[in-house]
């Protein structure tokens, strides 16, 4: 606090994040976070990625400051969360997980409003609202009334406000949830730009697979409040390894006959709906031998892919289930090749 | 860091600019009393003959309520505005920036305050129109204006300590009824000499509504009534001062931060 005031800098990262055995219990003793360790370099942009209730978007408010840790430390930017909320807060922005935005104030009102509390002079937050308004691809719709956007106007709206005091960190908490790819596109491209061109670390929470892969330098995957996982995308796929073959049974019935046969050339894994999944023991150049081993049954798959890893996979390998919402995605993504009924 | 005044400015332009952006809101509030004060007038002259009656002019005697019943209305207005933005997660938002709780408050206020001297004003002026002569005189018209005004910021700190402690908009609109109630077991409508029903009489002489309303109606009908005037003053400060100081309680656990 004295340091701050004298205008000291810490000697940590100064807009790093480092958090050791963080923990958060609620009434009833449910652990939303039970223990984490996390280490986000400066200038990083980290993926947070979990199903929905793992505890992502608890870890950002305690990392926010809005949310006293039960147990465990965390600094930001050199500052403890839980003692030098201020300095912390001085320091980030943050668009949380609904852009909470007045639907009755405009987008340049609400950069006024924001740049205001913040400190801005009134000259520098024009100048600044404006610019940021631009960045964002807003200004044509600066001075209309944040009721008429679009989800993806306002969560952009969102991360120009969080970014209004220049904030050496940036918490951005699903900030695509809910809108349409092209939208999901042009937001990836903004936070992107954010860590390569202005160093600005960014603390990244999704739910959604390709977005932690796209867009995040490392990814840590949380379930059930403990972080089970965390490394490139790269090395964590890399450390799968091997592509699951996923095939439709063209009768429900023969299910446990396909069962049966894949089960030869590999582990059986949770797949989509309807499908029967497995890890292949040997890699992509099985699935003609798999083929041949269906027909020779007399089993007739409507459908069978073959996807390389994913980090659905890796989540899959480390909790023993699909991440939610993603399968269909992730599997929507990977070549299929229609095989009966076609 | 900006100063705690221009906090508020920044907070009170908001709640404003919220507040005319919404006529629905803003129509109803002001104009409901209005047409409750025009059927009474129209239905109620004959109380007038009533031995002890204060004025022969029933108007005169209606156009309190206007000023109290705006207040009532200011006070869920800023209640529900503020619950909205719990509701939302704007709170979160202005949590994160280094805005003072005591200015979030003052700052929302405002928007009650503005909707009540608004409402004040066009209640004076209707009533003025419509033949009610203020015994106060112009001076008393002023000190009506502030009057209503520490009512609304009164009634809207009410609403704002339930937003804060409900984080519900609905939990606030449900406070609607329950004071609408208060304010018939008031003086309201009956100057308390002439309640005749004890227990009636007794609840309106222990309800802090009563005595608001007759420190208002003294400045139309009776003139300078000291007395009126510092005990509704003085309760409608103190309501205020005690909700806000509740409010101030109730936003250190809504906006929790280290």
């Amino acid at each position: 606090m004295l340091n701050d005031a004298l205008g000291f800098r810490p000697m940590a990262p100064t807009n790093g994040i480092e958090v050791h055995g963080l923990v958060r219990e609620f009434k009833g003793g449910i652990r939303a976070v039970d223990g984490i360790d996390i280490s986000v370099a400066p200038g990083e942009i980290y993926g947070f990625l979990g199903p929905n209730g793992a505890g992502k978007s608890t870890t950002v408010l305690m990392l926010t400051t809005l949310l006293p840790p039960t147990a465990g430390s965390a600094t930001v930017a050199g500052f403890d969360v839980a003692t030098q909320g201020p300095q912390v807060r001085s320091r980030i922005g943050a668009a949380l997980q609904e852009a909470a935005l007045d639907n009755y104030l405009t987008g340049r009102e609400h950069m006024n409003l924001q740049g205001g509390l913040q400190g801005l002079s009134k000259a520098d937050r024009r100048s600044r609202g404006t610019e940021l308004l631009e960045r964002v691809g807003l200004t044509e719709a600066a001075d209309r009334k944040v009721g008429g956007y679009s989800g993806g106007m306002k969560r952009r709206l969102d991360l120009a406000l969080a970014l209004i005091h220049r904030p050496s960190i940036i918490f951005l908490d699903e900030p695509t949830t809910g809108l349409d790819p092209q939208s999901r596109a042009a937001l990836w491209e903004d936070v992107g730009n954010l860590a390569k061109d202005d160093g600005v670390t960014v603390f990244l929470t999704t739910q959604y697979l390709e977005e932690a892969d796209v867009l995040a330098h490392r990814v840590g995957i949380i379930d059930a409040g403990k972080i089970v996982a965390e490394d490139t995308p790269a090395a964590l796929k890399a450390g799968i390894g091997r592509p699951t073959l996923e095939a439709v049974p063209s009768d429900e019935s023969e299910r446990g006959g396909f069962e049966r046969v894949l089960e030869k050339f590999g582990e059986l894994v949770p797949g989509a709906i309807n499908a029967v999944a497995v890890r292949l023991a040997e890699g992509r150049g099985e699935l003609v031998e798999v083929v041949r081993a269906l027909d020779a049954e007399g089993l007739r798959p409507a459908q069978i892919e073959v996807h390389s890893p994913t980090l659905d996979d890796v989540f899959l390998a480390k909790t023993g289930r699909k991440l939610e919402g993603e399968g269909d995605e992730a599997l929507a993504d990977a070549a299929a090749i229609p095989v009966a009924g076609d | 860091m900006l100063h705690a005044a221009g906090q508020v400015g920044l907070i009170a332009r908001r709640s404003i600019q919220r507040t005319l952006r919404q006529p629905a809101m803003v129509f109803p509030t002001i104009m409901f009393p209005l047409i409750l004060l025009a059927v009474n007038a129209s239905g109620l002259t004959a109380a007038t003959k009533i031995p002890g009656f204060p004025t022969d002019n029933y108007l005169s005697f209606g156009l309190a309520v206007c000023f109290m019943q705006g207040a009532l209305f200011a006070s869920t207005t800023a209640g529900t505005e503020l619950a909205g933005d719990v509701e939302t997660g704007f709170m979160n938002r202005l949590s994160l920036t280094p805005l003072r709780g005591s200015a979030l408050i003052a700052g929302q206020l405002a928007g009650a305050v503005f909707v009540c001297l608004l409402g004040a004003i066009i209640y004076l002026t209707v009533g003025l129109i419509f033949g009610v002569t203020l015994a106060s005189g112009f001076l008393g018209a002023v000190v009506l204006i502030v009057l209503a005004v520490v009512i609304g910021i009164a009634f809207g700190a009410i609403g704002i300590w339930l937003a804060l402690r409900t984080g519900s908009a609905e939990a606030v609109q449900g406070l609607f009824p329950l004071l609408f109630v208060t304010f018939f077991l008031s003086s309201i409508n009956l100057p308390r000499n002439l309640i005749a029903t004890d227990w009636f009489r007794t609840i309106a002489d222990w309800n802090p509504v009563s005595y608001m309303v007759e420190g208002v109606r003294s400045l139309i009908i009776t003139g300078w009534d000291g007395e009126a005037l510092l005990k509704a003053f003085l309760i409608a400060g103190g309501i205020g001062l005690i909700a806000i100081l509740a409010s101030g309680s109730a936003l250190k656990h809504r906006m929790e931060r280290t």
